[in-house]
């Protein structure tokens, strides 16, 4: 088998289908050891992983954290609150220092689209996106194609519905970009303001109407409404924006018997997710957080667990 | 110059039969209570054969002992050498490991790394009564303190051989062992 071709994880949108295979064969199997009374096996002893957050988090940075120690790896956890990132430091400064204290991984989540990029083409070290602005968020689509994969056997022609917010969601992006790559069909919804012009043109089919769309999907994906991200003025109000696109028990009868409602978290309860839904039989939404660990041990196995980019072996 | 491979066969069908009834005679005599007994076999070959051991363990005394497949890759100690990605396949332990004694399976023991990779992976499970260790080749040649309890074959070899346990649960029309000479 071949190892992952860069060295870092940066988005979905340049893995190849047998990349994403081989993450999620990986990750399937990792699975295990989280199920353990002593969750925990030695596999990258001596490796530092450093989470590096510019942006709040509870999900993605608890769950890189778990990861790296159910490898044994050290995890180190820092946020710009309480770095000198407060002092005025830049990112490039930031990650320099930390690569002088010799980190392997540096995973980073910033508001800055780019921003893993920008810090992986200068560094040694392995960079995995952790999301970046409104760009990508790998691991959670990965984590999403774990759990329908592990439902449906297969990601092969089925149809995902994703509904929001898309022009600002890293997540749909990174969605899309791996749904389309593994061959499922994917149907955007969400009020127009909320799509991108042409966005068509990568493959998807878009329905603005939510109960046109519900009956065709076998997997019904709801992101979160940004009410951090100011952009009030693209919907009336989230009153509004819950009457059209809020997925209600009375929407759910639309669905096909087995239909899977997921949902990145956090959730915005009675915005776009009916709380009856999101803790209803048809509701995988805490499977999507225990397979995100999984995830993440594959991905940190499979980069700082490997032969460095160069063909050299990594430092033992 | 190294001359092209050639295959010799130093285990057939039959052979590999009777080192397995041996096993579970011996597992038998050692241990009465097949309830005390766990087989783990070794991802993948070693897998097979502690399925098969466990089936006719259950033949012979009307008792299924417990059945455990270990993967040992997260334990290896060569992991950043390999050229390959190595793929982690499943690890599936369903029973209490401590108290057991549990039967250690691999096809071929050579440098004892994998076995000593096995060890720390069952550890982690639980603390078990004791552990055996049961192979159908021993080669030779370790590089780790660890000697098979239960033993098919055992052969002198060389390095640069290989040897290999070919079984029907890979697809290969029949079981047989074979070592492949430079000569």
């Amino acid at each position: 088998m071949l190892p992952l071709k860069s060295k870092d994880l940066l988005g979905i949108e340049h893995l190849g289908v047998d990349e994403i295979n081989l993450i999620l064969d990986t990750a399937e199997s990792f699975i295990e050891v989280s199920e353990r009374n002593i969750k925990k096996v030695p596999t990258l002893r001596g490796k530092t992983i450093i989470n590096f957050f510019y942006e709040p988090s509870t999900r993605t940075r608890i769950s890189f954290e778990i990861a790296a120690k159910r490898l044994s790896a050290d995890a180190i956890n820092f946020s710009t609150s309480t770095s000198s990132v407060s002092k005025g430091e830049t990112l490039i400064d930031t990650v320099r220092n930390l690569e002088a204290m010799h980190s392997d991984v540096i995973v980073i989540r910033h508001s800055i689209p780019g921003a893993a990029q920008f810090i992986g083409s200068r560094l040694k070290s392995r960079i995995i996106n952790a999301g970046d602005g409104a760009h990508e968020h790998p691991t959670q689509a990965l984590l999403d194609m774990l759990t329908i994969r592990q439902r449906l056997n297969t990601l092969q022609n089925i149809t995902v519905l994703i509904v929001g917010d898309i022009s600002h969601s890293r997540v749909a992006r990174s969605d899309i970009f791996g749904f389309l790559k593994m061959g499922a069909k994917v149907i955007l919804c969400g009020p127009p303001t909320f799509i991108p012009v042409e966005i068509e043109k990568l493959g998807v089919e878009v329905e603005f109407n939510l109960e046109k769309a519900i009956p065709r999907a076998d997997v019904i994906m709801m992101l979160r409404i940004q009410v951090e991200r100011q952009f009030s003025m693209l919907i009336p109000s989230l009153r509004e924006y819950a009457k059209f696109f809020c997925l209600t028990p009375e929407r759910m009868k639309l669905a096909r018997p087995g239909a899977l409602v997921m949902h990145p978290g956090p959730i915005n309860r009675g915005v776009e997710l009916d709380p009856r839904v999101a803790d209803g039989p048809y509701s995988i939404i805490l499977d999507q957080v225990t397979n995100g660990v999984a995830v993440r041990m594959a991905l940190l196995f499979l980069l700082a667990g490997r032969p460095g980019a160069d063909g050299n072996p990594a430092p033992l | 110059m190294a001359q092209p491979k050639r295959d010799h066969i130093i285990m057939n069908e039959r052979e590999i039969r009777e080192t397995l009834i041996g096993f579970v005679s011996q597992i038998q005599s050692d241990y009465p209570d097949p309830g005390s007994v766990a087989v783990v076999g070794i991802q993948t070959g070693g897998a097979h054969l502690a399925r098969r051991l466990v089936s006719m363990i259950r033949d012979r005394t009307g008792f299924e002992p417990d059945l455990g497949i270990l993967d040992i890759t997260l334990y290896r100690d060569d992991i950043a050498l390999e050229k390959n990605q190595p793929i982690i396949r499943q690890t599936h332990i369903p029973f209490k490991v401590s108290g057991k004694v549990i039967v250690l399976v691999d096809d071929v023991l050579y440098t004892g790394r994998t076995v000593r990779a096995a060890l720390d992976a069952i550890i982690d499970f639980g603390r078990p009564r004791a552990i055996r260790l049961a192979v159908v080749i021993d080669r030779g040649l370790r590089e780790f303190p660890i000697r098979p309890d239960y033993i098919g074959r055992s052969i002198s070899t060389q390095s640069r051989q290989t040897v290999r346990v070919e079984l029907t649960e890979e697809g290969k029309p029949r079981d047989r062992v074979i070592i492949s000479m430079e000569d």
